[in-house]
């Protein structure tokens, strides 16, 4: 009984590795080929020496300092402003049963499955009716009222004892005090669960940004390597890879670093 | 309110007047244009761009240009047609030839002869090559002005023809040469699969401009010049697409499937392919990066020689501002004289789009140093205009999808072909008045 | 009496003012838009100084005979119907390793789930090189093994799964998550329990594991197959939809009709067919989703 059991177990180990590394695959190849000369990124040998020059070069070929400067624009602002407005709406559809409240909170539902990209061309002439094409904020206004945001703190909000809630009315606080010094510090972990989603699904978007800006001054990263990486001379991979692992690295580190805070808090925001 | 609206309006444009001459400076009166550009990578040629924009105001004090740069061809269009929808048209754009039509038909852009009235505008707008004007001008008017210009030419490896046994000097001069030539240069290892190949013809993305060349060798001409017609099941232009099938099914001198365009010359650095297709635009590009002697030589013949042009135009859009409609004719007219026009030559590979820049003492100099771009300026004489029609992207499409379907062997030419042509014909039904 | 009704009042009041920011963003950015495109799909493209004028059904029968639109929405069944049943296979065995004792679990987790930081378009890039055809990794690979280079994005056959290869890569770490949260919830004197019945792996697995994993399957299923019908980076970035239409997805056909081909009207129409796609998958997590779920 042990043997086999043991056998199969170095089985199941090797299976594993071996999958995992087939998944690290690409990501090692783009890293090889980031950090050898161009002449090296198909040629695989130990003694290639390392460069720098790729980033340098892709850092200076296109404005990614400005890029990123969007970026960080784009999902902080979208977050704070997903947070105010999803904050409010949850606590009123979590506490209350008002006028419409279940048809309402049926409504919101439906944005988990039609996001803005999806009406692309209609949400573009709405923009464009308010003068925001082009603009961060055109970029990042449709996702605000976000109906997982809502969803999530729902849930979350409705697990909170009402009787926090009825001692804060009691000392006379108004609604919106009560959720500032209640609601908000009792369900902070989950606030930041959401914002890890948020801006990782903001910092990764694509479609609607493309469409929406114009120029370098609002483009965000992904827009941005995009247009880098279509040429119309011809394409040197090692400084694509450079500027692919670049534009993802904040993220990637930021990952390796809180790894175990990101997955659970994917996990928190994802499970309820 | 209107009313009210135009005198706070006013009353604030004075106090700014006001201000700025205390501040110093004539700025306030600077009529601003934007100008997009299409371009991927930023580095050496958005410098450059910036020092055109730089040394154009130092002349031109009163007028601000504001050059956005839009991306790729694909993505510049987009952005300015979406930005014109939205009524923030850009007042000049460099964008493709062959978007004359959209732009037209969406009453966009404004003829050229009717802002370039002086005698030398006049003077100025003929001083093009007339391949290039074949382009820009529709309807007895024209609608935009050459400026970074190219046509197909095909480069080789000069070090992979004296290994094959063939003389490197020498470009396949036919389609029976490229075909001979490229069964010489192919090279299988010993369990058979191909390291090197005769020629790469890329077929990604936009197809149809490549394959152009073959069907303007094989004596055929894809549309009418009022890009109301197309020929895509001419007999002739069966026979090309059969031809461009054949050398990757047939022949085997070419890769199967789809040829990216944007690894093409990769493959060439890395030696996988002998002969590549590409654009001029590519001459600054190969030189930097080619580790072997290469040569770059005018596309072969068939019934004739030729190849399509291809590139940008510069288009000035409608508004109804008048100043800004001038300021963008004098940018246009400060990038496109001869010397400009040789310096960016120069600087980019593009072929210099008019005759006298030929004749400036950097280009002389330039082009006795390097062959190459002689050739491209020489092939003009056989060049033809890129297929360009109304609906220009879905008539495209259609033969861009008929393309790639013979390449893959998924149906016969003259079938995908009558498809295309049945297609076209539809979309562009409404247009033949 | 009085006091308590103008609580009430106070509450729908209160209640609708606090929802009001969000309530409008969402009519703006979701329900208005989506009845508009229906709306508009009945009516013709302004084109020029031509007005658009009503139209019927028009655009729809244009639709149901342009073969592209076919091959969009053929190849988004085809994506969906490979992409999600492999990508939840892959996630749950990926789970199951590293929620066990296995050497290096940390290192396996961060393997599996770094492609989900990735942005979809750095992905796309890597993978073009990855799938470049004569010295792109993988066609390297194959041919040390003796078999012939693939063009993988260059041919009809292979480029649709070589996008749909990208997908599972992105997605299945993303979905081991979920599953991971609920193997942790697992009670662990169950398996105690099978393990003093000397019961197999795979029956542990099927009796116990399978059950209970049941209603977290179904969730990452329909998130999975929405996903699936959205997608549009990877083709975008990868291969145009092409070579002759063989990667074209419905998201990208749209974009596309938009944006390229300027004809808002067949776009309408044919983000119709998305929204009504996307409906029925809505419909189907009610039925399926709230049901086993919630009411178990």
């Amino acid at each position: 009984m042990r043997m086999p059991n043991r056998a199969r177990e170095i089985f199941v180990t090797g299976a594993a590795w071996a999958f995992g590394l087939l998944w690290a695959l690409p990501l090692f190849y783009a890293l090889w080929a980031a950090f050898h000369p161009s002449a090296y990124a198909t040629h695989f040998e130990l003694s290639a020496p390392l460069t720098l020059q790729n980033f340098i070069h892709a850092w200076h070929a296109a404005p990614f300092p400005r890029y990123f400067a969007n970026t960080i624009m784009l999902v902080l602002g979208i977050m704070a402003a997903q947070f105010v407005v999803c904050t409010l709406a949850a606590f009123g559809l979590a506490r209350w049963k008002f006028f419409g409240s279940d048809i309402l909170f049926a409504l919101i539902l439906v944005q988990l499955m039609v996001t803005p990209d999806v009406l692309v061309l209609e949400n573009y002439r709405s923009l464009q009716k308010l003068g925001l094409i082009d603009t961060l904020t055109g970029v990042g206004l449709p996702y605000v009222a976000s109906a997982f945001g809502i969803f999530l703190l729902r849930q979350t909000f409705k697990s909170i004892p009402k009787e926090l809630d009825d001692a804060a009315r009691m000392e006379g606080a108004s609604t919106l005090q009560t959720i500032w010094r209640v609601y908000l510090p009792l369900a902070k972990p989950i606030y930041v669960a959401y914002g890890l989603v948020s801006v990782s699904y903001h910092w990764n978007n694509f479609l609607w940004p493309l469409i929406v800006t114009n120029s370098v001054e609002t483009r965000p990263l992904t827009v941005g390597l995009q247009v880098f990486a279509s040429v119309d001379q011809g394409i040197d991979w090692s400084v694509i890879c450079a500027a692919a692992l670049m534009t993802s690295g904040p993220l990637m580190i930021a990952f390796l670093i809180f790894q175990r805070a990101f997955i659970q808090s994917f996990l928190r925001a994802g499970i309820r | 309110m209107k009313s009210f609206g135009m005198k706070h309006f006013a009353r604030l444009t004075a106090a700014a007047t006001l201000a700025a001459t205390f501040i110093g400076g004539s700025v306030a009166s600077a009529t601003e244009i934007t100008f997009y550009y299409p371009i991927a990578v930023g580095g050496p040629i958005t410098k450059i761009i910036d020092d055109y924009v730089a040394e154009f105001s130092k002349g031109r004090p009163d007028i601000t240009v504001k050059p956005v740069y839009t991306g790729s061809y694909q993505d510049s269009i987009v952005k300015a047609m979406t930005a014109a929808k939205a009524g923030n048209a850009p007042d000049m754009a460099v964008l493709l030839s062959t978007d004359m039509y959209s732009l037209i038909d969406d009453d966009l852009i404004e003829p050229v002869e009717t802002l370039a009235t002086s005698a030398e505008d006049k003077a100025w707008l003929k001083s093009f090559y007339p391949a290039f004007m074949e382009n820009s001008q529709s309807g007895g008017h024209t609608w935009g002005v050459p400026f970074q210009r190219s046509t197909i030419v095909q480069y080789w490896n000069k070090d992979m023809f004296k290994a094959a046994g063939l003389d490197p000097e020498k470009a396949p001069g036919t389609w029976d040469e490229m075909v001979s030539f490229g069964k010489k240069l192919t090279k299988k290892d010993a369990s058979g699969n191909v390291t090197q190949w005769g020629v790469e013809i890329p077929s990604s993305g936009f197809p149809y401009w490549l394959f152009q060349a073959l069907t303007t060798q094989n004596g055929a001409i894809l549309a009418n010049p009022e890009g109301t017609k197309v020929a895509y099941n001419d007999p002739k232009v069966v026979e090309a697409a059969q031809f461009f099938a054949d050398l990757s099914l047939k022949h085997e001198v070419m890769p199967k499937g789809i040829i990216e365009w944007g690894t093409t010359p990769k493959d060439f650095f890395e030696g996988k392919t002998a002969v590549m297709w590409t654009t001029t635009g590519n001459l600054t590009n190969v030189k930097a990066n080619a580790k072997f002697a290469f040569g770059v030589a005018a596309m072969p013949k068939k019934a004739r020689g030729g190849s399509p042009t291809g590139g940008g135009n510069i288009y000035i859009f409608k508004s109804k501002d008048k100043a800004k409609q001038a300021a963008a004719l004098a940018f246009a007219r400060f990038l496109t004289t001869p010397e400009k026009a040789a310096n960016w030559g120069i600087a980019t590979g593009y072929v210099a789009v008019r005759p006298d820049a030929w004749e400036t003492d950097a280009m002389k100099k330039y082009a006795a140093g390097f062959q190459p771009a002689i050739i491209a300026r020489d092939q003009l004489k056989e060049a033809v205009a890129e297929l360009s029609t109304h609906d220009n992207q879905r008539v495209t499409k259609a033969l861009n999808d008929a393309l790639q379907a013979v390449l893959t062997n998924a149906k016969p030419a003259k079938v995908a072909l009558d498809e295309a042509q049945a297609e076209a014909t539809r979309i562009l039904k409404p247009y033949q008045k | 009496m009085q006091a308590k009704r103008t609580t009430k009042l106070n509450i729908h009041v209160q209640g609708w003012l606090l929802a009001l920011p969000a309530v409008i963003l969402l009519a703006s950015f979701t329900h208005i838009p989506a009845v508009v495109t229906v709306i508009d799909s009945f009516y013709s493209t302004p084109r020029g100084r031509v007005p658009s004028v009503f139209i019927g059904l028009d655009q729809y029968q244009a639709m149901l005979a342009d073969p592209i639109f076919w091959r969009a929405f053929n190849n988004n069944l085809l994506y969906a119907v490979v992409t999600v049943p492999v990508a939840i296979a892959l996630a749950l065995g990926m789970a199951l390793w590293v929620n066990g004792r296995i050497k290096g679990r940390t290192a396996l987790r961060l393997a599996f789930f770094t492609p989900t930081i990735l942005p979809m378009v750095a992905a796309a890039n890597i993978w073009l090189f990855f799938y470049t055809s004569d010295y792109g990794l993988l066609n390297q690979i194959i041919r040390a093994f003796g078999f012939a280079n693939v063009n993988w994005l260059g041919d009809p056959a292979t480029a649709l799964w070589s996008l749909m290869a990208v997908t599972i890569w992105k997605e299945a770490g993303f979905f081991m998550i979920f599953f991971l949260a609920a193997l942790q919830q697992v009670p662990p004197d169950l398996y105690e329990a099978a393990r003093m019945e000397n019961a197999g792996r795979f029956t542990v697995f099927r009796r116990i594991t399978w059950p209970l994993v049941m209603p977290t399957t179904l969730f990452v299923a329909i998130n999975a197959l929405i996903n699936a019908f959205r997608i549009v980076d990877q083709v975008i970035a990868m291969t145009g939809g092409g070579p002759n239409n063989a990667s074209t997805l419905l998201l990208f056909y749209i974009y596309q009709v938009a944006f390229s081909f300027w004809d808002s009207a067949y776009a309408a129409a044919l983000s119709t067919v998305l929204l009504l796609v996307l409906g029925s998958v809505a419909l189907a997590q009610f039925y399926l989703l709230d049901r086993k779920i919630h009411y178990r």
